[in-house]
């Protein structure tokens, strides 16, 4: 089998381990592996599937169907951009196309030095301060290109 | 311990201490109140002052945000919007008692804006510390559960249908007709859901209440709990809120340690458990089959109803499904009477609503009025005008499902059946302003790429409608045939409403068909390229 070459194996195991015997986990389950490893590896789904009795397809059906989860891991930062109503109307659009063009990817993509990931959100509730965008965990209101640029110089000091 | 800098009003000289209030509310730290409750105790310690920082939630005005707060003699008192550079002057100007500043706001209470509003659900949303329970207790919390307690289910299921209390997640349906049915369901397992799957962009109402009052919530659900047997509840919250997720499950563990969740709720021998469940960004997950489906952790596609989820909701069992605001009003039903609830509104719509100010509006927030203002007087009274200074072309009302509404319709008052009458809803209550520089063939183009993007796939309307729709109004866009492509448009718009299996694709065409209605200009006149 595949799964016992893959190296986050044990942490699979045992996030399962303490989650399987929750109503309905495997959303609990895809989360702590998310949180632990930033993205839910492809080889997780098999071993997710067998441990929680459960099929490949319907383990993949849950990962592919949730716009959170990612199969591939994301950069140092992830900058979710609020493309939503609200934020159009206070120029989300062109702040939107100032995150694309400063990161040099489009939404959905990692930067090639891996610092940045740039992701699409619709609404963070911040509607009373659009434009919205949340860097890694951090929210923030009212940004501007310019304040975007500072918050992504900010963000690429650390670490 | 160190001394005041300044006599009291008795002139006495003793230690004491100063209450400052500066909100840990998301929208709050996105504009970096963050920093400036980490600058007032650095600047406090540096003064050797002693002071009580609370992090509360946010009073709603977000354009005096961060909006710090000072405990005096003579009550709550202003400061706003504070930067970290304006930090040293408050103290210089003695801000802990009270004193004047270019920021100064006056008493929080008496702020206009504030002091007009009829806050039933958000009263103390702002005011308390959202973590303690002492301090919800202090502020009337568990007054309405103590009297559920010495009621009978039935009662309070009664006085929740007698409130007229309608669902405001945005289908506005009785409330307590579903406790009823779920209540006259056998015993057995039971579930109190809450959706708090706040998707719709100009809302955020729910956030607000679960960073702010949290405790409201956890005691509406325990009320429900306890009124139609269940003894689990889930709050099912979306992943973009990570702020409120710790707010809640703080406020929830005070509540386990105080006794008001557990195996003896306030010593009644009655088992109450709630736990918080992570959505995973999806917005259909606001529909309450799909929110259960994915409680359940599959994927969030939709059921078809009958069975409704009262009779076999989650896992198969008799399931309350509120949102946030419902529940979290239940608290102020049963502690002051149906009757006093129901007092507020007009009409069929009872009490008061949470209406949210977004978009391009000069002071956004949250403003809860009982049901009766028009749009104009949200849009100018309480919103001002646009933020860029121009004029206010069109609001989109209840989310990205919710139809356009033109400037001429602005006298419409903001209910139910108001709203309704002219082809527009309510929904969850957001109200999202745009200026005259919006192009509604553009926004129109949205709406139907954010349903393609949203679908949950089920059903054919809504999945290929919608990219369908999409198409259709690039072309318009492009000037291509154009009288041709709007009546395609128009006939897509009709099928997608008649066809679709859930509201996602049945009202996904409702800002195209209203912004085809009140601005066809915008689709008619373009410029073939």
């Amino acid at each position: 089998m595949e799964t016992t070459a893959f190296e986050h194996g044990e942490t699979v195991r045992r996030i399962v381990a303490d989650l399987k015997g929750r109503p309905g986990p495997l959303i609990e389950v895809l989360h702590a592996i998310q949180a632990e490893l930033g993205y839910v590896p492809q080889a997780a789904v098999p071993l997710v599937a067998s441990e929680l009795n459960l099929s490949r397809a319907e383990v993949h059906g849950v990962v592919s169907f949730y716009h959170y989860f990612r199969s591939t891991a994301p950069g140092t930062h992830t900058v979710s951009v609020c493309r939503a109503e609200s934020c159009q109307a206070m120029g989300g659009e062109a702040l939107a196309a100032h995150a694309r063009q400063r990161l040099g990817v489009d939404f959905h993509q990692t930067t090639p030095d891996g610092r940045f990931s740039l992701e699409p959100v619709y609404c963070l509730g911040n509607c009373a301060c659009s434009p919205a965008v949340m860097i890694d965990d951090r929210l923030y209101g009212r940004v501007t290109p310019e304040r975007l640029d500072a918050l992504l110089s900010e963000a690429d000091r650390k670490r | 311990m160190r001394c005041s800098p300044k006599p009291t009003a008795r002139g006495d000289f003793s230690r004491m201490s100063f209450t400052v209030y500066v909100p840990r509310d998301a929208g709050a730290l996105s504009l970096g109140a963050g920093e400036v409750a980490h600058a007032i105790a650095r600047e406090a310690t540096t003064r050797g002052l002693e002071l009580q920082l609370i992090r509360n939630g946010s009073r709603g005005a977000y354009w005096l945000e961060p909006l710090v707060e000072v405990a005096t003699a003579r009550g709550r008192m202003a400061y706003g919007p504070v930067a970290v550079g304006d930090v040293p002057t408050l103290f210089d100007a003695d801000f802990l008692s009270g004193g004047g500043h270019r920021l100064s706001l006056g008493f929080t209470d008496q702020i206009p804006w504030l002091a007009s509003q009829q806050r039933l659900t958000f009263g103390r949303v702002g005011v308390v510390d959202p973590a303690s329970v002492a301090d919800y207790v202090v502020h009337g919390g568990y007054q309405g559960l103590r009297r559920a307690l010495a009621m009978s289910p039935e009662a309070v299921v009664q006085t929740i249908l007698d409130s007229g209390l309608r669902g405001r997640g945005g289908a506005a349906f009785p409330t307590g007709i579903k406790w009823k049915t779920v209540l006259e369901q056998p015993a057995g397992q039971k579930y109190v859901t809450c959706n708090a799957d706040e998707g719709d962009s100009g809302t955020f109402s729910d956030r607000m209440l679960m960073e702010g009052d949290p405790l409201s919530l956890i005691e509406g659900m325990t009320i429900a709990g306890l009124a139609v047997g269940a003894t689990q509840g889930y709050i099912y919250l979306r992943a973009e809120y990570p702020h409120a997720r710790r707010a809640l499950n703080e406020a929830i563990a005070a509540a386990y340690q105080a006794r008001y969740l557990g195996a003896d709720v306030m010593g009644s021998g009655k088992r109450f458990d709630l736990e918080v469940r992570l959505g995973a960004g999806a917005y259909i997950c606001g529909e309450e089959t799909s929110m259960l489906e994915s409680l359940e952790g599959k994927r969030g596609e939709v059921r078809v109803r009958p069975p409704l989820p009262a009779i076999k909701g989650l896992f198969g069992r008799p399931t309350i499904v509120n949102n946030v605001i419902t529940l979290a009003t239940v608290p102020a039903i049963l502690h002051r009477g149906a009757e006093q609830y129901a007092g507020y509104g007009m009409g069929r719509s009872r009490g008061t609503l949470p209406i949210q100010l977004a978009g391009n509006i000069k002071r956004g927030g949250l403003v809860e009025r009982a049901f009766g203002l028009t749009l104009r007087e949200l849009l100018y009274d309480y919103g001002g005008g646009s933020a860029s200074g121009r004029t206010l072309r069109a609001v989109q009302v209840g989310g990205p499902l919710g139809a356009y509404i033109p400037a001429s319709q602005f006298e419409t008052v903001v209910d139910y059946e108001a709203l309704g009458g002219i082809g527009a809803l309510l929904g969850h209550g957001g109200i999202v302003a745009f200026d005259d520089t919006v192009d509604m063939a553009r926004m129109a183009r949205y709406a139907m790429e954010f349903c393609a993007i949203e679908s949950c796939g089920k059903c054919t309307p809504c999945r290929i409608g919608s990219t369908r729709g999409m198409e259709v109004i690039d072309r318009i866009i492009e000037g291509q045939e154009t009288q041709s492509n709007v009546r395609k448009l128009e006939e897509l718009c009709e099928l997608m409403v008649q066809g679709s299996l859930c509201g996602l694709g049945g009202m996904a065409p409702f800002p195209v068909q209203s912004a085809l209605r009140h601005f066809r200009g915008d689709f008619t006149a373009r410029v073939r390229h």
